[in-house]
């Protein structure tokens, strides 16, 4: 015998009679599985924040420690949509020059047609909305395999974000109160942009695990075949799915065009990898069947910290991409590890 | 071919081998003995323990306890390539050869002939070809193995197999996807490698096999070793029997079916693209309707047209009202739940636990306002792993980790808790003990007692016999006749099942299979 489980001591033993049941009562064993999971993730984060806290003095300040959730923001934000579609085992390559489009789309609206503050915001969250299911109609109908659907929908999206604006940045310096969006502090002290990111997470949250769309989304994960035998119509549910995540796209490109008050249509590319490695640090797994929220807003916060505190170290920044890749791999292989023990 | 080595020690010899995991004792105090040129059946149940053995002589496991030699050397391997080596080679029942590449590479895959360290196929294919002759085995080195037939990719994994100059070979359940034609193939290959130094280990459920092919027979049960005979003086009832523990009864039959039942489902002229034609039947309700034929007959494919899992064309009815049936989330909406044949890919999800499980099918009818209720799933399933003694520590036991009785029971809890009025079964009991076999059949009579209209099918004739009240057969995408529980016969079945379109293969079976 190996470590004993929590469970092992109502294991059924190997000759028992028929007809017999054991239920036990309703035990909460991936609940409490998942819980350790976000438990390691959290210990990565506390163990890097005490590091920097002692490598460097500047490092545990307010105003740093403000600047790293402003950081986290925009990349959490996208990665919250993203963990929908890595859950349902697909990937979307889209959400970077995605989410610039939305801003560039905020920014014409805004600025260049002048149409009310309102209408620029749900034009920004409509264009998320719309690549989303342009993505999703891809995927699920014409199945196109997601990474190539994604990353044709990135390309498009780069395209557009050139076109529209005439590959000038466009500035909301007209715009009463865009900057607000982002940089005002509803809570004081705290950037809206950070709030934002935060409410979004609790949203996200309760969609992944509450609602259908959540369930469904994990479920296509952990067995796309079976899920569709079960009467599941998974075709439309992987549209809403990657239109759900076509939405927090939008919201990202709002809140980083409120941020730079401006939309920078050359801006963008790479974000989606950064989203990606967001999802993955936070235990979400790439092929499906297996994620979560908190895990992917601790993911991003990973990230954001160490890029800060890196640069504060006066770490050029190609080391700061060193170190994140090392990181990444890091977490992933903890997650492997633990993973094959409980298995 | 009982020429036993006298004195000499035995090819292989296992004593005393004991393997836990956690929870469970795999093997208790086993012994295997193989004699030099015989062939060992050894035979068991799903969970007897052939696997764990199998896995303990290639390296894969190691025992807890217990003694391994070979030809009286003492036997210790800790990987399937020492195994090899040391000239145990074992053919697992699921292949493990790579499609896009030949015949050689599969073969010589690890051990490629190799000059200035650029690897030599004019070299590999000339190697395979001789150990093609040498085995009688006719394939071409340099076919790619994804475009051989499954016979074809059998043969390949034996010449691998052997091409390690094996003394001991391992086979589990060779036959399982080959015809006659390929078994009598398989078997002239198994005779032509015994010799006075070698021997062989056949792993089989198939008795009439086993009767033809081996010298001893050797039971294991639960993990227990029961004894080992001689073929020629023990009977295949003694064989099952020793297996099960106890009699079985195989020819329990349905209690007849009451008349004027009204029809729940009505079929008529299904046919697909590939394989189906013109496949008419009614279904009533509180009805088992079997369904019968040989492999690639096309019953799976009549269930997977009926749930929409698959295009075709005809008419479907269900409760007497026309229905479109596109996708699977139409045929549930209509009443329809499928168990598949194969449950691991069709019918759960292995990472998830009981409860989510139970309530795929469901969640939507069981939410409110797009939110699911967790309290109402955990209620649900805990109800339904009483109704159906499903075994499992918990319902947050996630269903990998459940026996594949238990798995099917899961399944079937899904398909209760969506409240279907139509069943379709395919092949319920495929990889289930016997013990949970004659669970699942009292499950699926009581269903249908109850009013759930079930299609079974079954490659299985005593299962179908047993629980069908009529049965379908069919042959070559058609159906070939539907017979009353009374007048079937297992001999009359399989005449129905070898009812082919051309005549000149009409004597193509002989006995049940």
């Amino acid at each position: 015998m190996t470590a004993t489980r929590p469970d092992a001591h109502t294991a059924e033993p190997a000759g028992a009679p028929p007809g017999a049941p054991r239920t036990g009562e309703p035990r909460r064993g991936p609940r409490y599985r998942a819980q350790l999971q976000q438990l390691l993730a959290f210990a990565g984060l506390v163990a890097i924040f005490a590091f920097f806290s002692i490598a460097s003095p500047y490092f545990f300040e307010w105003p740093n420690i403000k600047g790293i959730l402003l950081a986290s923001s925009v990349v959490g934000i996208m990665a919250l949509g993203a963990t929908f579609v890595i859950a349902t085992g697909g990937i979307d390559l889209s959400v970077g020059t995605g989410m610039t489009l939305c801003a560039v789309m905020t920014g014409v609206f805004l600025t260049n047609l002048g149409l009310p503050f309102a209408v620029g915001i749900l034009g920004g969250l409509g264009t998320g909305a719309l690549l989303g299911l342009v993505n999703g109609v891809n995927v699920a109908y014409l199945r196109l395999p997601p990474f190539i659907a994604t990353l044709a929908t990135m390309m498009v999206a780069q395209g557009l974000s050139l076109i529209v604006s005439g590959a000038a940045p466009i500035y909301f310096t007209g715009v009463p109160g865009f900057e607000q969006v982002a940089l005002g502090e509803l809570v004081p002290g705290l950037p809206n942009a950070v709030l934002i990111f935060f409410v979004a997470a609790v949203v996200a949250g309760v969609l992944l695990s509450r609602t259908l769309l959540g369930r469904y989304a994990l479920s296509i994960g952990s067995n796309e075949e079976a899920t569709a035998i079960s009467g599941i119509d998974v075709r439309r549910w992987k549209v809403m799915i990657y239109t759900v995540a076509g939405l927090f796209t939008g919201l990202a490109g709002i809140v980083m065009a409120s941020r730079l008050n401006s939309a920078q249509p050359g801006l963008g590319l790479g974000y989606e990898l950064e989203a990606i490695a967001a999802v993955v640090i936070g235990g979400t797994s790439l092929r499906g069947g297996r994620g979560t929220i908190l895990g992917t807003v601790i993911g991003a916060l990973i990230m954001a910290t160490l890029t800060n505190g890196l640069r504060i170290m006066s770490i050029p920044q190609e080391w700061q991409k060193v170190a994140v890749g090392i990181v990444i791999v890091l977490a992933v292989y903890a997650d492997i590890l633990r993973r094959g023990k409980d298995a | 071919m009982t020429g036993t080595a006298q004195g000499g020690p035995p090819l292989l010899r296992m004593t005393g081998i004991s393997k836990g995991f956690p929870g469970v004792k795999a093997l208790d105090d086993v012994h295997l003995e193989l004699r030099h040129g015989e062939v060992l059946a050894l035979v068991g149940e799903n969970g007897a323990g052939k696997s764990t053995l199998m896995k303990l002589l290639s390296g894969l496991h190691r025992a807890d306890a217990g003694t391994m030699e070979l030809d009286g050397e003492p036997y210790a391997v800790s990987s399937p390539r020492e195994a090899n080596e040391s000239g145990i080679a074992i053919i697992h029942q699921e292949f493990h050869l790579m499609a896009d590449l030949t015949v050689a590479q599969n073969i010589f895959i690890g051990r490629e002939p190799r000059r200035a360290g650029l690897i030599v196929d004019a070299e590999l294919e000339r190697r395979t070809a001789a150990l093609f002759e040498s085995l009688g085995i006719v394939l071409d080195p340099a076919q790619k193995v994804g475009e051989l037939s499954v016979a074809g990719q059998q043969m390949v994994e034996i010449a691998k197999a052997l091409s390690f100059d094996a003394r001991v070979l391992i086979m589990d359940e060779p036959t399982a996807a080959l015809n006659d034609a390929e078994v009598a193939t398989l078997f002239r290959l198994v005779r032509d490698f015994v010799s006075p130094r070698t021997g062989v280990v056949y792993i089989s459920h198939r008795m009439e096999e086993i009767q033809e092919i081996s010298d001893r027979i050797t039971v294991l049960r639960d993990g227990r070793y029961v004894g080992t005979s001689d073929t020629a003086t023990t009977t295949t009832a003694e064989v099952i029997s020793r297996m099960v523990g106890r009699e079985v009864v195989t020819d329990a039959r349905p209690a007849p079916a009451p008349a004027d039942r009204e029809v729940v489902l009505s079929v008529r002229g299904l046919s697909t693209r590939k394989l189906l034609r013109d496949v008419s039947f009614e279904l009533h309700r509180g009805e088992i309707l079997g369904f019968a034929g040989l492999m690639g007959a096309g019953r799976t494919e009549v269930a997977r047209a009926v749930v929409g899992a698959d295009p075709s064309t005809g008419t479907i009815e269900v409760a007497g009202r026309p229905v479109t049936i596109r996708h699977p989330a139409d045929a549930v909406r209509h009443g329809i739940g499928y168990l598949s044949e194969d449950r691991k890919r069709y019918g759960l999800l292995l990472d998830q636990d009981v409860t989510a499980n139970t309530m795929l099918s469901s969640l939507r009818r069981e939410s409110r306002f797009g939110f699911v209720r967790d309290a109402v799933g955990r209620r649900v399933a805990a109800r339904m792993v009483d109704r159906l003694g499903i075994r499992t520590p918990s319902i947050g036991q996630r269903a990998k980790n459940l026996s594949g009785g238990n798995q099917q029971k899961v399944v079937l809890a899904k398909w209760l808790t969506r409240d279907c009025d139509v069943l379709v079964v395919d092949e319920p009991t495929r990889g289930i003990d016997v013990g949970a076999k004659d669970e699942i059949y009292e499950l699926l009579t009581a269903l249908a007692a109850q009013g759930t209209a079930i299609i079974m099918i079954s490659s299985e004739l005593p299962e179908v016999l047993r629980l069908s009240e009529r049965i379908v057969v069919m042959c070559e995408g058609r159906v070939t006749g539907v017979v009353d529980n009374a007048d079937a016969t297992p001999e009359s079945l399989m005449e129905l099942a070898t009812q082919t379109g051309s005549e000149h293969h009409l004597t193509a079976t002989g006995g049940a299979r």
